[in-house]
């Protein structure tokens, strides 16, 4: 078709070049030009022309100020360098006390979205509460840690208004034994009532008789959330748990601006940052960068065919879904049924 | 004979209560605690803000202030870090990259989901897999071609940037048309409708839900960046509210009465909008995470 109108368009161009225009594949070509222009040109520059030179400035010693010419290719030593240097791979393994607190996050969000899917006094302004630490820039954030985390300040006092001695408490954030997990709290702090939001929205879109009938059958809370919550929002909490490795693997802005990554607490972006714009190693933070990347895409992978496999679990899951319902509703008419029998005969009985 | 029927039920209904009341207390308990947890850190900022110089040397932290209406510190931070200055400059980013970010992907997320031509696949894939690339990494070769471009160290240099970092929308806003009938396009053609017109006088208005959807995500996320902010806008007349308070790190360190204040001012705006807007954001921040 397209072809049949490029020919027209060659042989009376002048007459049928407005014509063509009018047309729908003109129409379609222009418009598409027009509308995919601009997003791809900034696809382009400020994400595969950067990703191309990250990968090119990765095989180089250089830095940003260093002209073409002076750049020395060094092979893959960048990539050595970041397993054999201490800080890079150290703070690699930093992340796992990120994994461990988005997992208790996600454990707690659940659970609280579990509380006020159901009818809670109050729920509304809970909820509120606790999802407004979301929306407090980093840096702001930062400062209000800093400021809680200090010696005698708001978290030792609290903690000695519940009896404990302030010289049995450590230093929040100086102490090498601790100061991760205060950076992972505040992390959760952050981003708890977020996902507390996203749970519930998928809690709410369960058929509300599934509850109803459950309830008629004497389920209690927890068989309700055993059976009818967790798998059908099975799909949204698996892809956070994903969402919340990678995650954990990029952590940056809580150790980035609670401690500049003071006393080993320097994530791997941290770290990176400092090698990048303050020692300019441009070539290693860039091996860096595509090092985390490639992590990245294995994690993403494993997702895809662990979603792949979920799936097909998921839809007989949800056979096996539907006949429940369907025997719930049975139940339930059957209860009614009974209901109405039982007082038939004692009306039957009384007269 | 009906009453007899009632207190059965009643009875049940009791029966029932006593593992429910329990339920109800765990419920609560873990609700009021959760909740705490999440102001804690905010309210002890907002009552370290109220505090003279004097009394914050002098009293715990967690000791309330002798006046609520003492609000020097909040003039002095609004000041120092010259925090007008700082709104200013983030409406207009925010302004400015909504409005960019709701055309252009409305516009390329039309062209995908409508049209059929060879590359369709590819360019979903190109944006796909560019929301792979996390932000911090990336800045690592950004800041040098920005460096090239002469965009660093100004506003408009940041708000293209920001521009073109945004990719998710785009995937909202496909989603969203999936659901927009064909045939609604085919009639408006056969009433003589050209694509543009299509474009302007039905899809966007159809898209309205997924353009807040959108703007809540992509707003919160302008408001709050401060990593690129902070290696592009280093000059203090350009800081947005998000950088404005790094000000107070260094000479004013400790002064925590002041950076307290600054950093309630900071979230006055975002608190606003989020007792005015509640349910928007909510149902933002849900379907926009459905997309996976």
């Amino acid at each position: 078709m397209a072809a049949t109108a490029a020919k027209t368009k060659k042989e009376k161009k002048p007459f049928n070049l407005v014509k063509w225009a009018k047309s729908r594949q003109g129409q379609q070509l222009i418009i598409g030009v027009a509308f995919m222009i601009i997003p791809l040109l900034l696809l382009f520059t400020f994400t595969y022309l950067p990703f191309g030179e990250m990968i090119k400035f990765s095989f180089y010693k250089m830095k940003y100020s260093t002209p073409v010419d002076k750049r020395v290719f060094v092979g893959l030593k960048n990539y050595i360098d970041v397993f054999r240097r201490d800080d890079c791979f150290s703070a690699l393994k930093l992340s796992l006390y990120y994994v461990v607190g988005a997992l208790i996050q996600l454990v707690i969000a659940l659970y609280l979205a579990t509380i006020l899917s159901f009818k809670v006094k109050g729920g509304n302004f809970f909820k509120g509460l606790m999802f407004f630490p979301f929306l407090i820039n980093g840096i702001a954030v930062g400062f209000i840690f800093k400021f809680f985390y200090t010696r005698g300040y708001v978290f030792d006092t609290v903690l000695q208004w519940c009896g404990f001695n302030i010289d049995n408490l450590p230093y929040w954030l100086k102490d090498q034994s601790v100061n991760n997990w205060s950076l992972v709290a505040t992390s959760v702090w952050r981003y708890f009532g977020q996902n507390m939001v996203l749970f519930i929205g998928a809690i709410m879109s369960v058929d509300a008789d599934l509850y109803e009938a459950a309830e008629l059958d004497g389920a209690n809370k927890w068989e309700q959330f055993k059976h009818i919550i967790l798998p059908s929002i099975k799909t949204i909490v698996t892809l956070n748990v994903i969402l919340s490795i990678t995650g954990s693997l990029s952590a940056f802005e809580q150790p980035y601006v609670i401690t500049s990554g003071a006393n080993g607490t320097g994530t791997y972006f941290v770290i990176m940052n400092e090698i990048a714009h303050t020692s300019q190693k441009v070539g290693l933070a860039s091996a860096m960068a595509v090092v985390l990347l490639l992590i990245i895409f294995a994690c993403t992978i494993l997702q895809k065919l662990f979603f792949k496999y979920i799936f097909r679990d998921a839809e007989s899951m949800d056979e096996s879904y539907a006949a429940k319902r369907a025997r719930m509703k049975a139940e339930k008419a059957r209860m009614k049924e009974e209901k109405r029998r039982i007082k038939a005969q004692k009306k039957g009985a009384a007269v | 004979m009906s009453s007899q029927a009632v207190t059965s039920n009643k009875k049940r209904r009791k029966n029932y209560s006593a593992g429910h009341i329990i339920w109800l207390i765990v419920e609560y308990a873990s609700l009021i605690f959760f909740g705490i947890c999440a102001v804690l850190p905010i309210v002890s900022c907002v009552i370290t803000a109220f505090k003279t110089n004097e009394e914050y040397a002098n009293t715990n932290v967690m000791t309330l202030p002798q006046s609520w209406l003492n609000f020097d510190n909040f003039i002095k931070a609004f000041q120092t870090a010259d925090m007008g200055r700082a709104f200013l400059n983030s409406l207009l980013v925010m302004v400015i990259v909504l409005f960019v970010s709701v055309i252009v992907g409305t516009q390329m997320a039309f062209v995908l989901n409508r049209f059929q031509f060879p590359g369709n696949a590819l360019i979903r894939n190109l944006f796909l897999f560019a929301s792979l690339l996390p932000g911090v990494a990336m800045q690592v070769t950004v800041y040098q071609i920005m460096t090239n471009l002469h965009l660093v160290n100004s506003l408009y240099g940041y708000i293209i940037m920001s521009c073109g970092t945004d990719v998710i929308s785009i995937y909202i806003f496909i989603q969203f048309m999936e659901n927009i009938p064909l045939s609604l396009d085919e009639s408006a053609i056969i009433d003589g409708a050209s694509y543009w017109t299509i474009f302007w006088k039905i899809m966007l208005p159809l898209l309205k839900p997924a353009i807040v959807t959108s703007c809540i995500l992509k707003g919160v996320g302008v408001y709050n960046e401060y990593y690129a902010a902070n290696l592009y806008l280093q000059k203090k007349e350009l800081h947005t509210i998000a950088i404005s308070l790094y000000t107070f790190v260094g000479p004013m360190g400790s002064q925590y009465n002041l950076i307290c204040a600054g950093v309630i001012i900071s979230l006055l705006p975002a608190l606003i909008v989020f007792i005015c807007c509640q349910k928007q954001i909510y149902s933002g921040i849900t379907s926009g995470a459905v997309k996976g």
